[in-house]
């Protein structure tokens, strides 16, 4: 039997949790709580004084076609750069954990995209895939205006999805490669003696043993790619051409803090909040079935 | 020389000054003061604030770089909210009208007689003051940057096409582009299609062609204008422009691409651009050697009565809830700024231009506009003074205006991308931009412009 510690008063459970729960309110419930009296009133940018105009705000985000495009830019974002970023990590790693040549190397290499901070990562993509002085110069040089994320707004979502997938390729790296080294080496080898190959033995030993870290790395992804994506958006596009990479974070910040309208910032941030609230339960809901913990 | 002799004399004065000032008096009252500059001019900020705290002992201001425009205004209405605001902030042109229904400030014509100053408003370029003063003419900041955009040609590629002068009308400049362009040039304009464009494409085009961009004379009267250049000239330039673009006349460059406007000119690379009198300095620095180059106005339609261009940059704003002591030490340093001497040094560091007539000819005085490098910067002047403000050419005073800068570059993006038409693209700028007027005006429901 496991021995369990119990409080005898529930207050002194309660006291030992204050901390944590005084920082959750102070940084998350509070500001939360905030942005959705903003949301429900009309702000005036220097403090001036508030009208309540209700649902308003909602309603009128919602009618406005921007902010759909918006929406729909956002989840084909988050779909693109999840599923990259989680296939090209998941390759790598699963042939890091092979032990070929130089793995050793690679292991440490590959983490380090994740520890570069968004705008200067944006930066070196800007550079990368200018179509005038880049790399991508040299395809324009074949294929003449092949490339061009100034004006085709294809371009500029795929500029975007391939500098936000290349920073949590490594981040994904981790996860994986510690996922595929705490399987039973005993389990590939009795599977390799038995006959079967590298791939066999991937799909039907690996993969199924770490199906919850694939899982936790999904919902973190899909997370990441609808926050963490301002940087790049900023420094890359700023959302542009023709609105054709402007995120619903990107917008939040624009519409806010450039266009000073807060309050329809803070409604935008609210619907931003409760999409990724639906997505999450959705992804617990229905993936987290297929997944088989130890 | 004189000019340099002058810093000299100014640095040594400056050093003298503190010199003497500190064992003698007690500490000064400091201010805080915000700016958006950043790189090279922020440098140059810092300068002459350092230049009024040597030249006297009561005051002493503290500069702070905020690093843009927008920036400067998003912490300066946090830092409003928490009651920590500087005593004075640098806005920019567009901000004006946000600025002006704050209720944060103190109007500066008041601050100035308060504290003793006399400063002859008239003295301000008209297409400079207006654009800060409310409706009935009152100074609620000081102009401060200014500048306007010009047109630069390169003169090399001109005189292929056996031309000494750059076009007058647009209508020239067509038939120009093609003769560049036949003459081999790649690129025989640059233009860029982004929010900061809406500048020299929009606002100062409807300006010098007398076209308004919204009603009620550009948001002057009220804040139920509403925007109206799809009925304007302003849809026949656009679609132009399109056709110059479509036919390989006009390119589009911007830094995301590789090669902003001004490095494609100034590398030979485009024959035109045009862009704030600003990047006058910055051609000059970086232009390729012995390429011979010149500024001109922006071109007008044949058969246009040619009014003033429009101020860009930004004024200074003093804040409300400040001491006594800290406002007469920002009176004191915004006649500092006033100084024709200050404005000498200023125009000579930046690419700005002075924004009072006695600036202007204390400079002509001082020969400044005589030789290169700074040859040619008076034909801004000419293009803000080509004629009295008019009830449309005074500025533009719309709420939100950034937003509908953004929404001008979302448009043209979609228009040179033959996502829509040009029609079908302007008339949605002017139903968005509405929009964000509407919900402008919401904001403010009893309030009314000064």
């Amino acid at each position: 039997m496991e021995k369990r510690v119990t409080f005898s008063r529930w207050s002194i459970g309660i006291l030992f949790a204050v901390p944590q729960l005084l920082l959750i309110f102070t940084f998350f419930y509070w500001p939360a709580g905030q942005a959705v009296y903003w949301s429900l009133t009309l702000q005036q940018p220097w403090g001036g004084g508030n009208i309540w105009v209700g649902l308003d705000n909602f309603r009128s985000i919602l009618a406005n076609a921007d902010y759909w495009n918006s929406i729909t830019a956002s989840l084909v974002f988050a779909a693109c750069s999840t599923g990259l970023a989680m296939v090209i990590a998941l390759v790598l790693a699963a042939l890091t954990d092979r032990q070929l040549a130089g793995s050793r190397l690679y292991r440490v290499v590959l983490i380090w995209p994740y520890g570069i901070a968004a705008p200067a990562l944006a930066m070196a993509f800007r550079f990368i895939l200018a179509p005038e002085a880049g790399f991508m110069a040299v395809v324009n040089q074949v294929w003449p205006g092949f490339w061009d994320p100034g004006l085709d707004g294809t371009d500029a979502m795929a500029s975007i999805i391939a500098a936000f997938s290349w920073k949590y390729v490594g981040y994904n790296f981790i996860f994986f490669l510690a996922a595929f080294q705490a399987i039973p080496r005993s389990l590939i080898e009795a599977a390799a003696m038995d006959g079967s190959g590298v791939l066999r033995r991937f799909w039907d030993i690996q993969f199924p043993l770490i199906t919850p870290t694939i899982f936790f790395l999904l919902v973190i992804n899909i997370t990441e790619s609808f926050q963490d994506s301002f940087g790049i958006v900023d420094i890359m596009t700023a959302g542009g051409p023709a609105n054709s990479t402007n995120l619903m974070v990107y917008k939040i910040y624009s519409d806010g803090f450039k266009g000073l309208d807060y309050s329809g910032a803070a409604a935008q941030s609210i619907i931003l909040m409760l999409l990724i609230i639906v997505l999450t339960i959705f992804q617990f809901r229905f993936i987290e079935r297929r997944v088989h913990y130890r | 020389m004189s000019i340099i002799k002058q810093g000299f004399a100014a640095l040594a004065a400056g050093a003298l000054g503190i010199a003497l000032a500190q064992p003698a008096t007690a500490a000064p009252v400091k201010f805080d003061f915000w700016f958006g500059l950043s790189g090279d001019l922020a440098r140059v900020v810092d300068t002459l604030c350092k230049n009024f705290n040597a030249s006297q002992a009561d005051y002493e201001v503290v500069c702070t770089s905020q690093g843009n425009y927008d920036a400067t205004l998003q912490n300066t209405i946090a830092a409003f909210r928490a009651g920590k605001q500087p005593t004075l902030v640098q806005v920019y042109d567009v901000g004006t009208a946000t600025m002006m229904l704050s209720g944060a400030y103190k109007p500066a014509d008041k601050l100035m007689e308060e504290n003793g100053y006399k400063i002859d408003y008239s003295d301000y370029f008209p297409g400079i003051a207006r654009y800060y003063a409310t409706s009935k003419g009152e100074m609620l900041s000081f102009p401060f940057n200014s500048s306007t955009p010009l047109m630069y040609w390169n003169k090399d590629a001109f005189a292929k096409i056996g031309k000494t002068e750059a076009p007058k009308t647009w209508e020239d400049v067509g038939a120009d582009l093609k003769a560049l362009k036949d003459a081999g040039y790649d690129c025989p304009m640059a233009i860029n299609i982004s929010a900061n464009e809406s500048w020299q494409l929009m606002e100062q085009f409807s300006a010098i062609h007398n076209q308004p961009i919204a009603t009620k004379n550009n948001g002057y009267d009220g804040l139920n204008a509403r925007l109206e250049m799809n009925k304007t000239k302003f849809v026949q330039y656009v679609t132009d422009l399109k056709k110059w673009y479509d036919a390989g006349l006009i390119k589009i460059k911007s830094k995301d691409l590789g090669q902003d406007m001004v490095q494609a000119f100034a590398s030979g690379t485009c024959q035109v651009i045009m862009t704030s009198v600003g990047d006058h300095g910055t051609v000059g620095k970086t232009q390729k050697e012995g390429m011979k180059w010149d500024v001109a106005e922006l071109p007008a339609y044949a058969g246009t009565e040619r009014k003033n261009s429009l101020v860009g940059g930004a004024s200074l704003w003093v804040l409300s809830g400040k001491s006594d002591a800290e406002y007469k030490g920002a009176a004191a340093f915004l006649n500092f700024i006033h100084d024709p001497k200050t404005a000498l040094f200023w125009s000579t560091n930046t690419g700005y231009i002075p924004v009072t007539k006695s600036g202007f000819d204390y400079m002509k005085s001082q020969g400044f506009y005589d030789k290169a490098p700074y040859k040619g910067r008076e034909v801004a002047i000419a293009s803000l003074t080509a004629s009295e403000p008019t009830e449309i050419t005074r500025g533009i005073r719309l709420g939100n205006f950034t937003q509908i800068r953004a929404e001008f570059g979302t448009q043209m993006q979609a228009i040179f991308a033959n996502k829509v038409s040009v029609q079908e693209g302007i008339d949605t700028l002017v139903k968005n931009g509405d929009a964000i007027l509407d919900r402008f005006q919401q904001t403010y429901p009893d309030k009314t412009l000064p």
